[in-house]
């Protein structure tokens, strides 16, 4: 009999006995989704989603993050987006180093979007007609069609709008996903990451509410630039005549540069982060493309969602946290003390010589009872 | 003639005497001990006059346990100072490597008439050894204050003008951040290597200083601990580390030849790591000049 059965049979069978095992043991009422994510779940007519109230989100520009609500006010809403995909020549480094990247909206990363869960995002995305390639978007959030990579393939002078219904809290990367080119496109900078806030807003696991003052968004971004006989970087004239190349240096898995927000040192000197003593910060940190271990030197994370996803309870008092490849982390901090702090991808070669790191200016009082220099440094 | 007779034996004697030793300097004088290379061209220098000068002076300066600015004092150079007018150009540097004498660069430049860059303190002293022993002059790296005194106008007084602030240390760090970014957003992006000369001469005609190469200094790393009045209690130097000096002062290890890899984990490190010498005066130099100013021009 086992044998006949089909695969559907199978599955509702073991979801069933799922059920059984948990209701025996009586863990009935934590194993079942909560009742809001339920209703998020629950299937809505065109003719309701036709009625949800619409708000017109304008992008920024990263590390900085659109006006939002921590808490959202009211039900579900349609939450309309617009990105313009540009091609274009970056420089990454002091040196002058070149490399064609494929952005949304015109900046590594693409920017950070906010929502709520039970939310709809709807993306109008135009794919400029100065570019070359075909492009199109993958929402780790997003459920079915590759992400919507399968319905939003647009090539250069066309639009497409997809929607998708947030349903899961967290924060998740979006990236392109062209056929036959997905790395390429990806290690060209061509990615972001989209917050879906809890609709109650985020909390420590124990029910405690948790807010921030200020949130950044950081993305980090593996490059992978040519060198030619002598060791110098190549630069190409077009990103179709650099393909090969570029894709031979990937095959490598050694990137030659690391870099937070689109360039070595985008996010020191004048566009250091900042912050005051007592603030609260959040930070949001992806990297489509290969793993990193964040960590904000003379701080911590108080908070950590490492892989991202508020239903799990956020890690406390953390040193350093370690975010997989193809996924976005929430770290959250009250700075304790003033000065500058550096906040890096603690492999340290990645982070001082291919450029994973950034700045944070914490003005503010200092606190002697934290750190105090004893004895400065003198002859023994 | 019987007293000039008498008299002209000591005379003689002296005159003798005068004319040897005037032989024996001027031949010190005209010839140097070795001549140079085929395909060197000598070093331009300028000489710059003795004088003085209100100096902030190299070291990290606490008073009390607390980090406070260096002090700015009068300093005096007492003799004239003669340092290259150029920074060593990387044609002159592979000179110095085709003669074995010198190590091989990790990224040598397109072009000879730049200025050499990527060299560590100990490359810049390789180099000046290899000098000297080609020319029998002694030439040798500024020390911090020749460099300043070298540099005048274009010395950069890089104090923070903040009282030591017991209760917030963090305040000189955002001090030392903001003015090092304010120093980079300036400086634009500029940091393409211009030719020798690109950034043109100061008043005592040295080229290029405070460009866009910080320059290799003699001065170690000093710690100074001054009591409450100012006097010093103790000073301690650390000679694996150098004052490097250009649009401002930085401490650097001295293997290293790439500042953007060399410094430290926030602040902003020099664009590029070159340098100039200067030539030991000697009394050759010395008698001449004095000649020259004694005599009637």
């Amino acid at each position: 009999m086992g044998q006949d059965r089909k695969p559907g049979e199978s599955l509702t069978l073991t979801r069933r006995s799922i059920l059984a095992g948990a209701a025996a043991t009586g863990a009935i009422a934590q194993a079942a989704a909560p009742a809001q994510a339920q209703a998020v779940m629950t299937k809505v007519t065109a003719e309701d989603i036709a009625k949800l109230p619409r708000v017109k989100q304008k992008l920024v520009d990263p590390p900085f993050v659109h006006p939002h609500e921590q808490i959202a006010t009211g039900g579900p809403k349609v939450i309309e987006f617009e990105m313009t995909i540009h091609e274009k020549k970056i420089v990454l480094d002091d040196a002058g180093t070149e490399t064609f990247a494929f952005t949304f909206n015109g900046t590594v990363p693409g920017p950070l979007m906010v929502v709520h869960e039970g939310d709809y995002v709807e993306l109008t995305l135009i794919n400029a007609d100065t570019n070359e390639l075909m492009h199109n978007i993958d929402f780790h959030a997003s459920t079915g069609a590759l992400g919507g990579g399968a319905l939003t393939e647009v090539s250069p002078g066309e639009r497409v709008v997809l929607r998708f219904k947030a349903t899961r809290p967290g924060v998740f990367v979006y990236h392109c996903a062209p056929p036959g080119m997905v790395p390429w496109h990806v290690t060209a900078g061509m990615n972001g990451a989209l917050m879906v806030l809890p609709r109650d807003g985020l909390k420590d696991g124990q029910g405690k509410a948790l807010k921030y003052d200020k949130v950044y968004y950081v993305g980090e971004q593996d490059f992978y630039v040519p060198r030619d006989e002598t060791g110098k970087f190549k630069r190409y004239a077009s990103p179709g005549d650099a393909h090969e190349d570029v894709v031979k240096a990937m095959r490598t898995l050694t990137p030659s540069h690391i870099v937070f927000n689109g360039k070595v040192g985008a996010l020191t000197g004048k566009n250091a982060l900042t912050s005051k003593v007592g603030e609260t910060v959040l930070v949001v940190h992806s990297q489509a493309n290969r793993d990193t271990r964040p960590h904000l030197i003379g701080g911590h994370g108080d908070y950590v969602w490492a892989t991202g996803k508020f239903r799990n309870p956020p890690e406390r008092d953390l040193e350093t946290w370690f975010i997989p490849g193809g996924c976005a982390g929430a770290a959250l901090y009250t700075f304790l003390q003033p000065g500058i702090y550096a906040y890096v991808n603690h492999n340290l070669i990645e982070a001082f010589e291919l450029g994973a790191a950034g700045h944070f200016k914490v003005e503010g009082q200092w606190n002697d009872d934290l750190m105090k220099q004893i004895k400065a440094p003198a002859g023994i | 003639m019987a007293t000039t007779l008498r008299l002209s034996l000591p005379t003689l004697t002296t005159s003798l005497g005068l004319v040897l030793l005037a032989g024996a300097a001027a031949l010190l004088l005209a010839a140097p001990a070795r001549r140079l290379a085929p395909d060197l061209p000598p070093p331009q220098t300028v000489l710059v006059r003795p004088g003085t000068m209100l100096h902030r002076l190299d070291g990290d300066y606490s008073r009390v346990g607390q980090p406070v600015d260096a002090p700015r004092q009068l300093v005096r150079i007492h003799r004239p100072l003669e340092i290259m007018r150029y920074q060593v150009t990387a044609a002159d540097y592979a000179r110095c490597i085709a003669a074995s004498a010198c190590k091989r660069l990790d990224q040598p430049a397109s072009r000879g008439d730049l200025p050499v860059t990527g060299v560590s303190l100990t490359d810049a002293s390789d180099y000046a050894a290899w000098l000297s022993r080609e020319t029998g002059a002694t030439w040798r790296l500024p020390s911090d204050r020749e460099w300043a005194y070298a540099a005048g106008s274009r010395f950069r007084d890089d104090a923070r003008g903040l009282d030591a602030d017991a209760a917030n240390p963090a305040l000189r760090w955002l001090a030392d951040y903001d003015r090092e970014a304010e120093r980079k957003a300036a400086g634009g992006n500029d940091v393409a290597l211009r030719p020798v000369g690109g950034f043109g001469l100061n008043e005592h005609g040295v080229a290029d200083i405070a460009g866009n190469i910080w320059e290799w200094t003699s001065t170690c790393l000093r710690r100074v601990s001054l009591d409450a009045a100012g006097r010093t209690l103790g000073e301690t130097s650390n000679c694996g580390i150098h004052v490097v000096e250009g649009q401002h002062r930085a401490m650097m290890t001295f293997f290293i030849r790439n500042p953007k890899s060399g410094g430290c984990s926030v602040g902003t490190p020099p664009d590029h790591l070159g340098f100039r010498l200067v030539r030991e005066r000697s009394w050759r130099d010395a008698v001449p000049e004095m000649l020259r100013r004694r005599l009637p021009a």
